[in-house]
Parts: structure tokens; C-alpha cells; sequence
């Protein structure tokens, strides 16, 4: 079980990391971290507090924390949708409030088990990247640092060079799976 | 299964949709609770699906953005988010 001082040491950690601070209001800082304590315990993996998780890793991928908006939207609003994560004006303002959710609504409903118009379901667990070809995603890498991900969609920001969400390009390769033999 | 908070200030039937785990939802219920008003909520994580489903079908026909909190006062008044002077507005505060 994962405790509250890790979640607490992996949130401080990660807000050094990126520039950020955690919510000034030690109560409500407690309540995200006993959130996503939580959330790690039922589904394995720290989704974002105030949005609904289903426990399916590859539907839940955007907002496990630290989620694919909070650099937007900290960018924008000073703080991550949930609050966790503000930036040095609003930490030093000690004033936070609830911004819009930028969280595609396709998306959104397909957490509550309704299916976004013409959005295919995504596949539970793929056991093999042979699998993931057709569910959408794709192989791209960040033209600044070589970082590479495989999924629908660049980062907003690169995770290792912080270079913006342009900077990412599509890998158009052929793939070759060697049986081994 | 809605839970029921009992308040002495009980002149409107307040619903709130939440989550378990989320920061402004707790923050809402204690605003309620400071204020001693009586509301039901239904944490939608802990909900079962048909609940949810529910939940975020009357969302949906009432045009309110899926967010939590949602403050529904006396099935008309939708406060979505934590905004403490439309929650105080809404009860005659």
C-alpha cells in the first residue's frame, strides 16, 4: 500500500522537477494527496483526483498524475485542474479556484461508460505493441531531444526537454517483428 | 443510493453530485455543513454504474459541463464548480 508521505514525496519531487509548487492551503493539499493515495490503491495508479477514473490503465492514461493537462493549464490558469500543482504567482497569492477542464469530452464520457460518438473503445490491457496498430496511436518523438512516446497524441510539453507540443513529429516507419528464430 | 446530510437549514432540497476523492467537492460539503444545510449527495466514484450513468445523463440535458462539484437547488439552480456566492445566492443567503 502506498503511503501518504510517498505520495506526498512523489508530488514535491515532481513539482521541484517542472518549476511548480504545491497548493499553498495545507488541508486542501491534504485532501488532493489522500485523493490520489486512494486512487492508487483502488486502480493501481494515481489518477487525478477530481476526475472520474474507470481502472482501465489505457482509458485513465491522460490523467494519471501528473495528467497531460496540468502544463497547459498551469500554464494558463497558474494552477493544474485539481490544484495540486500551481505555479509561484499563485502559490505566493495563497489563492486558488476551480478552472475549466480541458480534458477532450470524448473522453470524459467514456469514464462514466458512455461511449463518445464515433470514438472507438480503446482496448483493455494490450499485452503486445503488435496489438496497440489500429487503436490510433501513434510513434512520435520530440524533434528537440529525441524523446519518443507511442500514443494518440504529442504531450503538451516534452517531459524530459520541455520543448512545446509542435516540436513533436510522427515516426513514419515501416516496422519489422523479429520472431527470433 | 443518495446519502443525506442532515442541516437545520432544510427549506431547499439541495443535491450534490461529487467525488470521494476530489479537493473543491470536499470544500463544498463543508461549506454546506458550516452553513448547516441539509443536502444528499452521490459521489459518482463510489456510485454504481447505472447511478453514474444516470447522473451524467441529467448533466447532460441540463447543458451543465461534467465537473465536480455539481449543486443542483431545488431541481432547477445548477452550480457547477465551487462557487461559494452562487451556492449562498442560490439559498437565499
Amino acid at each position: 500500500m502506498t503511503s501518504l508521505d510517498k505520495v506526498k514525496q512523489r508530488a514535491e519531487f515532481d513539482a521541484k522537477a517542472h518549476g511548480y509548487y504545491l497548493n499553498p492551503d495545507p488541508e486542501f493539499l491534504l485532501n488532493l494527496l489522500e485523493g490520489l493515495r486512494k486512487n492508487e490503491e483502488r486502480y493501481g495508479y494515481p489518477s487525478c483526483p477530481c476526475r472520474m477514473a474507470t481502472g482501465e490503465f489505457e482509458v485513465d492514461r491522460d490523467i494519471i498524475c501528473p495528467c497531460d493537462y496540468r502544463d497547459p493549464d498551469v500554464e494558463e490558469h497558474g494552477t493544474c485542474y485539481c490544484c495540486l500543482f500551481v505555479d509561484s504567482g499563485t502559490y505566493a497569492s495563497k489563492e486558488t479556484s476551480p478552472i475549466p477542464e480541458r480534458r477532450p469530452m470524448e473522453k470524459q464520457l467514456r469514464a462514466y461508460g458512455i461511449a463518445g460518438e464515433g470514438q472507438p473503445e480503446l482496448k483493455q490491457e494490450p499485452s503486445s505493441m503488435l496489438m496497440n496498430i489500429g487503436t490510433g496511436r501513434k510513434i512520435l518523438y520530440c524533434k528537440q531531444c529525441g524523446y519518443v512516446v507511442f500514443r494518440e497524441e504529442p504531450p503538451y510539453v516534452c517531459p524530459i526537454c520541455r520543448a512545446k507540443r509542435e516540436m513533436f513529429a510522427e515516426v513514419k516507419a515501416r516496422l519489422f517483428f523479429s520472431t527470433g528464430s | 443510493m443518495t446519502p443525506k446530510v442532515a442541516g437545520e437549514n432544510s427549506d431547499h432540497r439541495v443535491v450534490l453530485y461529487t467525488l470521494s476523492t476530489c479537493g473543491w467537492c470536499k470544500r463544498t460539503k463543508q461549506f454546506l455543513n458550516d452553513y448547516n444545510v441539509e443536502y444528499e449527495y452521490l459521489d459518482l466514484d463510489t456510485a454504481t454504474s447505472q447511478e453514474r450513468i444516470e447522473a451524467i445523463q441529467f448533466l447532460q440535458e441540463k447543458n451543465v459541463p461534467i465537473g465536480f462539484p455539481v449543486i443542483v437547488v431545488d431541481g432547477e439552480t445548477i452550480i457547477s464548480g465551487y462557487k461559494p456566492d452562487k451556492i449562498k445566492e442560490a439559498l437565499g443567503f
